[in-house]
């Protein structure tokens, strides 16, 4: 951004920068070790930031106290199927509002952008008599339909417009004048090309998918479906105290695999979510 | 008119139409089912007393709303809201604007701190939370790490101060990166050549922020206060795991407190009422910070 920092401002700046790295890294840290701690340990003082032994149980414990492996799979697919979904309702629609011309186009954008002024928190009371209307409640669907038709994925629709606005159109032209429809066009011309909108609108679906806290407690009863932010909360003794180093195993087992893709793709993360329409 | 018969029915834009139809038909059928006609039925529900155990549902007229007026927990309630999102944005957006200028520097393995900075955002929320309630603990990490340098520190989620402070700090934290990157991302549009003019002028570094920086990115700064603020209006699975609203009444948010309402103590009514309360706070927040654009924010065009 500017001329070369002189050695002692490098120095004080790598300082600052490892003392803010404190807040964002030893969470995660102290949930990986405190998680194979024994439970003797887990508040011990002084703090023991490497565990002096390791006690692998409560892994175990996190799979025979509840279905936790079928809760895994239950975020998984869920997430998946959204993602999905989402990329394909919004890619649509952010095209068809960004390139094809039709009455009431305008109108209609306003309308959809709508979802963006009404948090899914104003209208979880109606959508819960919707769907306990059409028995859907302890299913997955509420979970699925919403998010890739409803308020989530205007953001989306939005972003894919804006890409497509900013486009050049000459391709997709030139295809119309060799008589090429609309959905030939869509598919093989412009699509391909918006692959790094595409790839923001994945990385946010799915970390909001797999987020999702509210909805899950209100629409799913059973342990069997519960997703995995919900059934976390659930490692409680008899006094619902919380089972510390369990939820803690479980947290990991829910964090890592994330943590882990994030850090091989951290630049398509990073950079995908700076270039959405989010620039202004 | 006459030529009808020599130009087909399906012209280039009748197509067009109907293919630009369907293209949204998707999104837009799912806006009218999950958004608006749930809007629609929140009002409606907001008119009628509805217990849902006694299975009673009874047109009320503003009942629920007078009652809303004269709720001795409300006040508190928006009081707890309003204390958690304008901490929560100050917070937020002078740490992710600080954060954004520190890796925006030329400096060797910078990029590892970027990342660092960015990693809780991809760290799932509830176990995020999960963890800093364990560090939370009066006999946790943070409190052990205190003790070790002679601080006696208090029992952070149950006291009124320290647990609103203990949800905003959590909040902030897990999500501060996103607003870095964004900012970062309008950093490195703004032109080198001002800030050489500038130094051929002599304005100190801190004049240089201030004058051109600050300015030239005031679009993102908008935008991402509007994402915040409506954000943290939203925020429900850091106060459930964290405070449950406690200690009190004291970190019960809007969300908080609707949930509680509707889905706790089973009154549908007064919670669609809450609803539109929740509603009307995005909505005027919302119009008024766009307003706000048109008089702070500095276009280059």
């Amino acid at each position: 951004m500017r001329s070369e920092l002189s050695p002692r401002a490098k120095v004080a700046l790598y300082g600052l920068l490892c003392v803010l790295s404190i807040p964002f890294l030893f969470p995660t840290w102290w949930m990986v070790t405190s998680s194979i701690k024994p439970i003797s340990d887990i508040f011990a003082f002084p703090p023991q930031f490497i565990p002096r032994s390791a006690d692998w149980s409560t892994y175990e414990k996190v799979f025979t106290l509840q279905p936790f492996a079928q809760q895994y799979w239950n975020s998984c697919y869920i997430a998946a199927i959204v993602t999905v979904g989402t990329m394909i309702v919004s890619s649509f629609a952010g095209y068809a509002f960004a390139r094809i011309r039709f009455p009431g186009a305008n109108l209609i954008f306003l309308v959809v952008l709508t979802g963006l002024l009404i948090p899914s928190e104003v209208t979880i009371v109606p959508l819960f008599q919707m769907f306990l209307k059409w028995g859907m409640v302890n299913t997955h669907w509420p979970l699925i339909l919403v998010p890739i038709f409803g308020a989530p994925s205007v953001f989306a629709t939005f972003v894919m417009r804006q890409f497509f606005i900013a486009l050049p159109g000459e391709l997709e032209e030139a295809a119309r004048v060799d008589g090429l429809g609309r959905l030939k066009i869509f598919w093989t011309i412009a699509l391909p090309l918006a692959r790094p909108a595409l790839a923001a609108v994945a990385i946010f679906t799915f970390l909001h998918s797999w987020n999702l806290y509210l909805e899950p407690i209100v629409f799913l009863t059973t342990p069997s479906n519960y997703t995995l932010p919900q059934a976390l909360t659930q490692y409680v003794d008899v006094y619902q105290g919380p089972m510390w180093n369990i939820q803690l195993a479980a947290a990991t087992l829910t964090a890592i695999p994330v943590l882990i893709v994030f850090i091989f793709a951290q630049r398509q993360f990073i950079e995908g979510l700076a270039h959405t329409g989010l620039k202004g | 008119m006459t030529t009808v018969q020599s130009r087909p029915f399906w012209t280039i834009e009748r197509r067009d139409a109907v293919a630009g139809y369907l293209f949204i038909a998707p999104q837009l059928i799912g806006i009218v089912v999950f958004v608006l006609i749930p809007l629609g039925l929140v009002l409606y529900y907001s008119l009628h007393e509805w217990n849902v155990l006694a299975g009673t549902f009874r047109f009320v007229g503003d009942a629920n709303y007078q009652r809303m007026l004269n709720d001795p927990a409300l006040p508190e309630v928006l009081g707890a809201t309003a204390i958690f999102s304008a901490g929560l944005v100050v917070f937020n957006m002078s740490l992710a604007l600080l954060l954004a200028v520190l890796v925006n520097q030329k400096l060797r393995g910078i990029t590892v701190f970027r990342t660092i900075f960015f990693s809780p955002v991809v760290v799932s929320l509830v176990a995020w939370t999960i963890v800093w309630s364990f560090l939370l603990q009066a006999n946790g990490g943070i409190n052990g790490i205190l003790a070790l340098i002679g601080i006696e520190g208090p029992n952070w989620l149950r006291m009124p101060t320290t647990a609103m402070i203990s949800v905003i700090v959590v909040q902030v934290f897990k999500n501060v990166g996103l607003n870095m990157v964004l900012f970062l991302a309008a950093l490195q549009g703004v032109p080198r050549e001002l800030y050489e003019a500038a130094r051929v002028d002599g304005a100190s570094r801190f004049k240089q922020f201030r004058r051109i920086t600050v300015p030239l990115i005031s679009p993102t700064i908008l935008l991402t206060a509007i994402i915040t603020v409506v954000g943290s209006l939203q925020v429900f699975a850091q106060i459930a795991v964290l405070t449950q609203g406690g200690p009190g009444m004291s970190t019960t948010v809007l969300v908080y407190y609707l949930y509680q309402q509707a889905f706790q103590f089973h009154r549908f009514g007064y919670g669609a009422t809450i609803s539109i309360l929740l509603f009307l706070i995005v909505a005027v927040l919302t119009v008024l910070q766009w307003q706000m654009r048109r008089r702070l924010v500095f276009y280059e065009k």
